[in-house]
């Protein structure tokens, strides 16, 4: 059963059509990567199933419940989480408060609550600490819980970034980009964690990337988007043989 | 009566549009509201007066000093409050420095000036003329006049000159600009330099107009031309100029049909409203948020 | 409470007595802009509007109502929240700068209305107000406020606020809803700023749209921007400075503003974070050796 199902999803910005009618499905429990060349609207893509920028036509379905109409907000809290290209942290938060921030908000304890330190919020409060610790430590990063997240180098970043998208125990988790500028060693321990993502936290990975040894290793499915259009869809090897996407994409970075 | 009120809105409309025109050109490049703006025009006025006072040099003289003297103010106060800070921080740090030069600029002509108001000695023969039911004073006239060769000159300038060209680049893609070899701090001293010469000439006519200049007169008038701006749609160029005329028109409409005692809500209101059903102004583009 | 009030009253000096009534009102405004301004980042620019609202409120329901104190104090910040619901919501629409100029707008159009405005005096004000706020209250006053903002601002409501300010988009899709938290920063602020009102009316006697004007809006922002945004002893210390140092440059009163339009200007290259944005216990508690390590911010 698939987890998310686009409908023929457009989106046009002034005239410009971005994403052309787009059907896609990613399955349970499935790895499935986008692929592109520069701007073929695989981060709208993104911001499109998030909410960002309702779909100016098309239909998406998430676990059974259309989504094309929801706020952001929304999306994040029915179980979608994401990360971005542009790495955007809350700079001048710690590292922990970044991931507690995020943790479910769907049972959160109200304003009274709070300023009244009613029992309700203490218990929240010990919970999403101890959530928000286990991910940090899962991420490399507890180490560096207490610093300001600005003050992170690139690569911790991206990890934490992560952690926060995980923090709200998404069933679909969106990757843009997530090895943009690391090396080859780290690339692999990006490999080693989506895998161990998957399978400890059993969700759904969609990701946006423009590395072709990390897409065709990690990806159980490959989307290929060119020009706003999917020109193809199918296995890494099915992928590697097809001609169009030979011609437009991989043809050219090879 | 009502063709009347319309000359009268046009005339104090015009005076918004010369501001506005500096708060919509320089937001357009730098995304900035320039709350000293309003203090620049102020200054215009002061000089313009101090010209007459001393020298006793007509009208056109004192607009011209004041503009010239307006010019490098202009400049002075992007390069002490706005440079050091372009790029490296918040949307908001900018911003409450250009609060910060606006009280500075607001208080230290009231150290230097006194805060009571001053009055223009007779530059222009205040007489009026009988335009069949209307009546045109001929300052209306100066006023008229000189906003709409000054805006014909501003487009002639944005059009046609190279600098022009720099500017519409600048305000396209401040970065793209930078890339293609524009000199990015010049472009940006040349706008808050048109700018401030705009605001200093609208500040001369509206003393002489309206017989008074003191310190915290731009505060105001500030407001009210970025009001203008936002209205005709911030970024852009004929919106100023039509917001100013609109925003005029209004107020004085207001004033002779509703109550003068609001006269400064009106601006406000009409801004709130605007802000809040078309956010994006008359004239101006809708953007999409980037991602 | 009252002994407590009369022997505090016999020994302070009644000049420092009321400068130290002054500062727990600015504080309690502070504490309400920086819940607005520097936690949630919606620059707010007419803060005199909301205390304008409570004082005159609390004034009115004193006044022509006859109505307890607590009363009026409640009243007034009441309706001051109510309006920043009200000003809030276009907050929803509009992105920093147009922000602004919509509060500045907002609380131009407060005080004509009053000036306009037969119950409240117009422009000569209302006077004869009792004097009710004691010392004792007002202290109470603040130490409860800055108790229960630092309550707000630890719980996750107040980081979420926290996340708004440093990047909306990504804060959406954490599942924050900033639609929601934007207005209510809105709300708790103009809360306070008409509770710090309300106080002040039922201090100083007398009120008239005078005293709420721009410069009043500035001044509370510069309190807040001084200390450090979002930081709660940086708008206590800039609440602190502000109602202290024209005490003491009384001599020099006109450069007062001179001064605060030039600190503004000097703190945004300088210290765009206030005298204590950024800095935490945490960072002030750790060893020596270890911040030496630390890499530099930017």
């Amino acid at each position: 059963m698939p987890v998310l199902e686009l409908q023929g999803v457009s989106q046009e910005f002034g005239g410009l059509r971005a994403l052309d009618s787009i059907d896609l499905q990613v399955e349970q429990n499935s790895i499935f990567g986008i692929i592109g060349p520069n701007g073929a609207g695989k981060t709208t893509l993104f911001n499109v199933i998030t909410g960002i920028y309702p779909p100016t036509e098309g239909r998406l379905i998430f676990q059974d419940q259309p989504i094309a109409a929801l706020s952001s907000h929304k999306v994040a809290r029915l179980g979608i989480g994401r990360t971005f290209q542009n790495i955007r942290l809350f700079n001048r938060l710690s590292v922990i408060d970044n991931v507690k921030v995020a943790a479910n908000w769907n049972r959160s304890a109200g304003l009274l609550a709070s300023l009244l330190g009613l029992p309700s919020y203490s218990r929240e409060q010990s919970q999403s600490q101890e959530k928000a610790e286990a991910l940090i430590d899962m991420m490399g990063l507890y180490a560096k819980r207490m610093e300001y997240a600005q003050s992170l180098s690139y690569g911790e970043q991206r990890r934490l970034e992560i952690a926060r998208a995980l923090a709200a125990v998404p069933s679909l988790l969106l990757l843009d980009e997530p090895a943009a500028g690391m090396n080859s060693s780290e690339k692999l321990e990006l490999m080693d964690l989506i895998w161990k993502i998957r399978d400890d936290m059993q969700l759904t990975i969609l990701l946006v990337e423009h590395d072709m040894h990390l897409v065709m290793n990690i990806c159980e499915q490959i989307a290929v988007l060119d020009y706003g259009r999917k020109i193809a869809e199918g296995d890494p090897d099915a992928i590697k043989r097809d001609p169009r996407v030979i011609q437009s994409y991989l043809g050219v970075e090879r | 009566m009502l063709w009347q009120q319309l000359l009268n809105g046009l005339t104090l409309g015009s005076t918004y549009a010369l501001i506005a025109l500096g708060y919509t050109m320089v937001y357009g490049i730098v995304q900035l509201i320039n709350f000293a703006h309003g203090e620049i025009y102020m200054v215009g006025a002061f000089v313009g007066l101090f010209l007459v006072i001393t020298w006793d040099v007509n009208l056109g003289i004192a607009m011209v000093g004041a503009m010239a003297v307006c010019m490098v103010l202009g400049v002075l106060v992007e390069r002490i409050a706005y440079r050091p800070l372009r790029g490296k921080s918040s949307r908001l740090s900018p911003l409450i420095s250009a609060l910060g030069a606006s009280i500075f600029l607001s208080t230290l002509m009231a150290l230097i000036a006194g805060v009571n108001t001053r009055r223009y000695p007779a530059v222009v023969d205040l007489s009026s003329y009988s335009l069949g039911p209307i009546q045109v004073s001929s300052m209306q006239v100066v006023i008229l006049l000189v906003s709409a060769g000054l805006m014909i000159g501003l487009q002639f300038l944005v059009r046609r000159t190279r600098i022009g060209k720099a500017m519409r680049a600048c305000s396209q893609d401040l970065d793209a600009a930078a890339l293609m070899g524009i000199n990015v701090n010049r472009v940006i001293s040349y706008t808050f330099a048109i700018g401030s010469a705009l605001a200093a000439a609208g500040g001369v006519m509206v003393g002489v107009y309206y017989n008074a200049v003191w310190p915290y007169m731009g505060t105001m008038a500030g407001l009210k031309a970025f009001a203008a701006a936002v209205l005709g749609g911030i970024g852009s160029i004929p919106g100023a100029m039509l917001g100013g005329l609109t925003l005029g028109i209004m107020e004085i409409m207001g004033v002779a049909y509703i109550s003068s005692s609001f006269k400064d809500a009106i601006a406000f209101g009409i801004l709130i409203l605007v802000l809040i059903l078309r956010p994006q102004g008359i004239l101006g583009e809708k953007k999409n948020k980037k991602v | 409470m009252r002994q407590l009030e009369q022997w505090i009253t016999g020994i302070i000096d009644p000049y420092y007595l009321r400068i130290i009534i002054l500062l727990g009102i600015n504080i309690i405004m502070a504490m309400g802009l920086n819940i607005t301004t520097g936690v949630t980042g919606q620059l707010s620019m007419g803060h005199a509007g909301f205390m304008s609202l409570g004082a005159y409120t609390s004034a009115i329901v004193t006044l022509k109502l006859g109505a307890p104190f607590w009363a009026a104090l409640l009243a007034g910040a009441a309706v001051a929240a109510f309006f920043g619901f009200i000003i809030g919501l276009p907050a929803l629409r509009l992105e920093g700068d147009y922000l602004a100029i919509v509060t500045i707008g907002f609380a131009e159009i407060v005080r004509v209305f009053f000036l306009n405005f037969e119950p409240g005096g117009k422009a000569v004000g209302l006077s004869g107000i009792p004097q009710q706020t004691s010392f004792t209250l007002v202290m109470i006053t603040t130490i409860v406020v800055i108790f229960f903002t630092q309550r707000l601002l630890s719980s996750r409501i107040g980081k979420a606020m926290y996340a708004i300010r440093e990047n909306e988009i990504a804060a959406e899709a954490c599942g924050i809803n900033t639609t929601h938290l934007k207005v209510l920063s809105f709300v708790l602020g103009a809360f306070l700023g008409g509770l710090g009102g309300a106080l002040y009316a039922h201090y100083m006697y007398y009120i008239s749209p005078q005293d709420f004007d721009f410069m009043r809006s500035i001044e509370i922002l510069n309190m807040v921007v001084l200390g450090g945004l979002g930081s709660i002893p940086g708008a206590i210390l800039g609440a602190t400075i502000l109602t202290i140092l024209p005490e003491m440059l009384r001599v020099v009163a006109e450069y007062r503003m001179l001064f605060y339009g030039a600190l503004l200007v000097i703190l945004m290259i300088f210290r765009p974070n206030g005298l204590l944005g950024n800095i935490r216990l945490y960072d002030l508690l750790k060893p020596k050796r270890e911040r030496e390590v630390k890499p530099c911010q930017s």
